[in-house]
């Protein structure tokens, strides 16, 4: 139990870790309106593909249902939005704090610890894009593509995926020796958002393509929503959040050591 | 025989381009290939088994061009960014540049130039892993690489106009995510703009980014109005110009005081 | 408190085969100011963030408020205030939400640390900057913020790291006068420096560090004493002269003489009379000045170098 509450510091409002989000908080005070404009992102990706290419698609077949292109599409970037959000924290956002800013090396002169700070900008991450999911998820509500009781789990599943990536991309980070490098944050972004069963169905793909999607990160997430949307629930579904959970915490573990030996060595 | 001075502006952009070529060639052919195949193909074969044609085009043949173009402004869109604000602020190369004979207006039309001309080859780039997937029908294509050189200078040219009157980078993932992103999503790259509600498909006329997938797709797909091009020139251009009005004077403002 | 504020025995520190910090041994007494003096590169640096338990010693001991930065890191860091090399102020916030911030980073209550960043801006004298971004704040007023918010939790123990380098004098000064107070009101100051002027202001005590050891330990005034003459008389050289040839004819003027790239430094208890002689010898100098020994001459006597090269 101890255990699960230090990685979930949400759990616990006066634990050090939450002063990093204070602290996010206060930068972001200032300039709110970038924070507010990450609502719009999936917004336009719905209205665009969802919608605009979804007239051209017409209605598809999801586990039994057959469901408008754009329901089909909505999970699949609510997992995008996730997934791109907690990067962006993660990766580029954090490097120029550690790296340029020296934001960190002023954070670790105070009790806090280098676990703290990779616990606290995950939270942050974390509670942005829980943010930015819940907005998107009452836009799907307004559409009608909430088609299932069970898409009450779709935010904390948005989270999970958020933490999957946020952990991985923290840890990535602490690897990166210059701005060079978050070439291959997007070498690695571009293929899974395209091809993580977003915009088409996994048996669209040739064989040999569709084992590897399924062993893909965002695939996890994407068939997370969908299936909690939808209402097609199978047993597996535990499987996949298990994949994310597991990307997360191993990701925290390592961006907390990499952390200490990179800023207190 | 000296080199004109904007010529050695393209010189050292082309220099540090040079080293830099890891990322890029996964930017310039890989990117590409993944965004044709999923949009393209994955995409289109749904489109296809519904809808059949777009437009009286194969959903391949319509979103190349679309995908060519729009990359080629949304790089030029961020290089105008970033980039501009380091070398006045941050990094200060431009400083530098402007210490020597070069002075702020050349510095600024080598730099348009230059980002023009790294479009066009991503755009070449584009176009070849297009021409090898089979979603560039007609021989015109080759100029679908004009088209986005001047789609991206038509971007280019306004944007580094702002950017270097900037104090922060602040306003930059705004115009990312408010701007460049839905024109993107909305310019008839995806789905023709006939199919916007009526009220919103006026905008899409404004979009230069439209002209610019117009021009691309007349050019790939070989089927072309000689007026409408005209028009769609004329307006890539109108942008170029107006952009450079403001951006030599801007630039002679931030770094010549 | 009983006992000292710090003491190390054997302290070392190494990354990997360099040995930044070789052993050393100190000890800091509550209420003291102490200075660690050197060259870029001695030790100072690391040492400092062993005491500030951002970085693990690799050998010896080391108490920090009685306490061992290894299991306490936490509990130490809470009671000290850091003053790093570099500026690490937060530069995404304002002035007054960097005190705020690092107030709550040491979980203070935001009632209390509102009272503190008032009088804390007041006392570097900031108070009319507080909404302003860090960025445009000259280096010098970066440099009271950064005290500033080192001071947010009332710390015992200050830990300052070349608190005036690249500073003017107008700047130094004034932060000098802030630190005299600190002192005053019975803060502990641990300062590095590679100024002479610095140690002897600020110090009651200091060490020497070179090459990773301490070479040295006293008051300023007690390590000239002990170490130099009381007057140094600096003969600079002609521009075409051979400084080992003059250091040769120089030896005979006083106790001992060192050879720097343009002049030669001649140290003698009667710096007048010496440098009379030196004129009546009928030596060929630009020019020939008299002052006091400093701990500059110190350190140039025990190491053979200067501080600032």
């Amino acid at each position: 139990m101890t255990s699960t509450l230090r990685i979930l510091p949400f759990l616990r409002p006066r634990h050090r870790p939450w002063r990093l989000v204070e602290r996010n908080i206060l930068a972001y005070r200032r300039i709110w309106y970038i924070f507010l404009s990450g609502f719009v992102e999936p917004l336009f990706f719905l209205l665009s593909i969802g919608i605009g290419v979804g007239k051209l698609v017409g209605d598809l077949d999801v586990g039994g249902h057959l469901v408008p292109y754009r329901t089909f599409v909505a999970p699949g970037l609510l997992a995008i939005a996730a997934m791109n959000g907690s990067l962006l924290d993660t990766t580029f956002n954090f490097f120029v704090k550690m790296k340029y800013a020296h934001t960190y090396d002023g954070v670790l002169a105070t009790p806090l610890s280098p676990r703290d700070v990779a616990t606290g900008e995950i939270t942050w991450a974390l509670l942005r894009g829980a943010a930015y999911s819940a907005a998107f998820l009452f836009t799907m509500l307004a559409f009608g593509d909430l088609r299932s009781g069970w898409s009450l789990l779709a935010l904390p599943g948005a989270v999970l995926i958020g933490f999957g990536f946020a952990g991985i991309g923290l840890a990535a980070t602490t690897f990166m020796r210059s701005f060079v490098d978050f070439d291959y944050v997007n070498m690695a972004m571009i293929p899974l958002f395209l091809f993580s069963a977003t915009f088409f169905p996994l048996v669209r793909y040739p064989a040999g393509l569709q084992a590897v999607v399924r062993f893909t990160p965002l695939y996890q997430g994407v068939v997370l929503e969908r299936s909690l949307v939808i209402g097609d629930l199978h047993p597996t579904l535990l499987l996949h959040a298990a994949y994310l959970a597991a990307m997360g915490l191993i990701g925290l573990r390592v961006a907390a050591r990499r952390i200490g030996l990179l800023l207190q060595p | 025989m000296s080199t004109p001075p904007l010529l050695r502006v393209v010189e050292r952009e082309a220099l540090v381009y040079a080293r830099l070529w890891r990322g890029l060639a996964f930017s310039t052919f890989v990117q590409p290939a993944l965004y044709l195949a999923a949009m393209g193909i994955g995409l289109g074969g749904m489109v296809s088994a519904h809808s059949g044609r777009v437009d009286g085009l194969a959903y391949l043949d319509f979103v190349a061009p679309g995908l060519l173009v729009a990359s080629a402004m949304q790089l030029a869109a961020s290089e105008s960014m970033w980039p501009v604000l380091g070398g006045a602020k941050w990094m200060r190369q431009f400083h530098g540049v402007v210490a020597t004979p070069i002075g702020p207006g050349e510095l600024f039309g080598g730099f348009v130039l230059w980002t023009a001309l790294r479009s066009m080859l991503g755009a070449a780039a584009f176009l070849l892993v297009a021409a090898l997937l089979g979603a560039v029908p007609s021989a015109w294509g080759i100029l679908a690489v004009l088209a986005a050189g001047l789609c991206a200078a038509a971007f280019c040219a306004p944007i580094t106009a702002f950017s270097i009157s900037q104090d922060s980078d602040l306003s930059f993932p705004l115009i990312m995510r408010l701007g460049v992103l839905p024109l993107f999503l909305f310019s008839g790259t995806f789905f023709p703009v006939s199919q916007l509600p009526s009220g919103l498909r006026p905008f899409a006329v404004l979009s230069p980014l439209w002209h610019g997938v117009e021009l691309g797709r007349a050019a790939t797909t070989g089927r072309f109005d000689f007026a409408a091009v005209v028009v769609h020139v004329a307006v890539l251009v109108a942008c170029i110009g107006v952009g450079a009005t403001f951006g030599v004077r801007a630039f002679a403002r931030r770094l010549s005081a | 408190m009983n006992g000292p504020m710090i003491e190390a025995r054997a302290l070392t520190k190494r990354f990997g085969p360099f040995v930044a910090v070789d052993g050393i041994d100190f000890r800091i007494e509550p209420g003291e100011a102490f200075g660690f003096l050197g060259p870029n590169g001695a030790g100072k640096t690391s040492t400092m963030r062993m005491i500030g338990c951002v970085s693990p010693r690799s050998g010896g001991v080391l108490r920090v408020l009685g306490l061992d930065p290894t299991d306490d890191g936490p509990e130490i860091r809470a009671r000290v205030g850091v003053v790093p090399q570099e500026d690490n102020l937060d530069t995404e916030l304002t002035v007054w939400d960097n005190l705020m911030i690092y107030g709550r980073y040491f979980d203070l209550p935001r009632r209390e640390i509102r009272e503190r960043a008032t009088e804390l801006l007041e006392f570097v004298q900031l108070s009319d900057r507080r909404s302003s971004r860090v960025d445009p704040l000259s280096g010098g007023m970066k440099r009271r913020l950064t005290i500033a918010r080192s001071l947010i939790n009332r710390p015992e123990l200050l830990l300052l790291d070349e608190p005036t380098t690249g500073l003017d004098p107008q700047a130094r000064h004034l932060l000098w006068d802030r630190l005299y107070r600190l002192k005053r009101s019975g803060v502990t100051l641990v300062l590095t420096t590679h100024y002479m002027d610095e140690a002897e202001q600020l110090c009651d005590r200091l060490v020497i560090m070179d090459n990773a050891q301490i070479v040295a330990e006293g008051s300023p005034r007690q390590l000239i004493v002990d170490n130099v003459t009381r007057e140094v008389v600096e003969v600079r050289l002609a521009i075409d002269a051979d400084p080992a040839a003059e250091v040769a004819k120089l030896k005979r003027f006083g106790d001992r003489v060192e050879a720097l790239a343009d002049r030669v430094l001649v140290y003698t208890d009667d710096g007048d009379a010496t440098a009379g002689e030196v004129a009546s010898d009928g030596f060929d100098a630009a020019s020939v000045l008299v002052r006091r020994a400093s701990l500059e001459d110190v350190f140039l006597i025990l190491t053979g170098r200067t501080l600032e090269d």
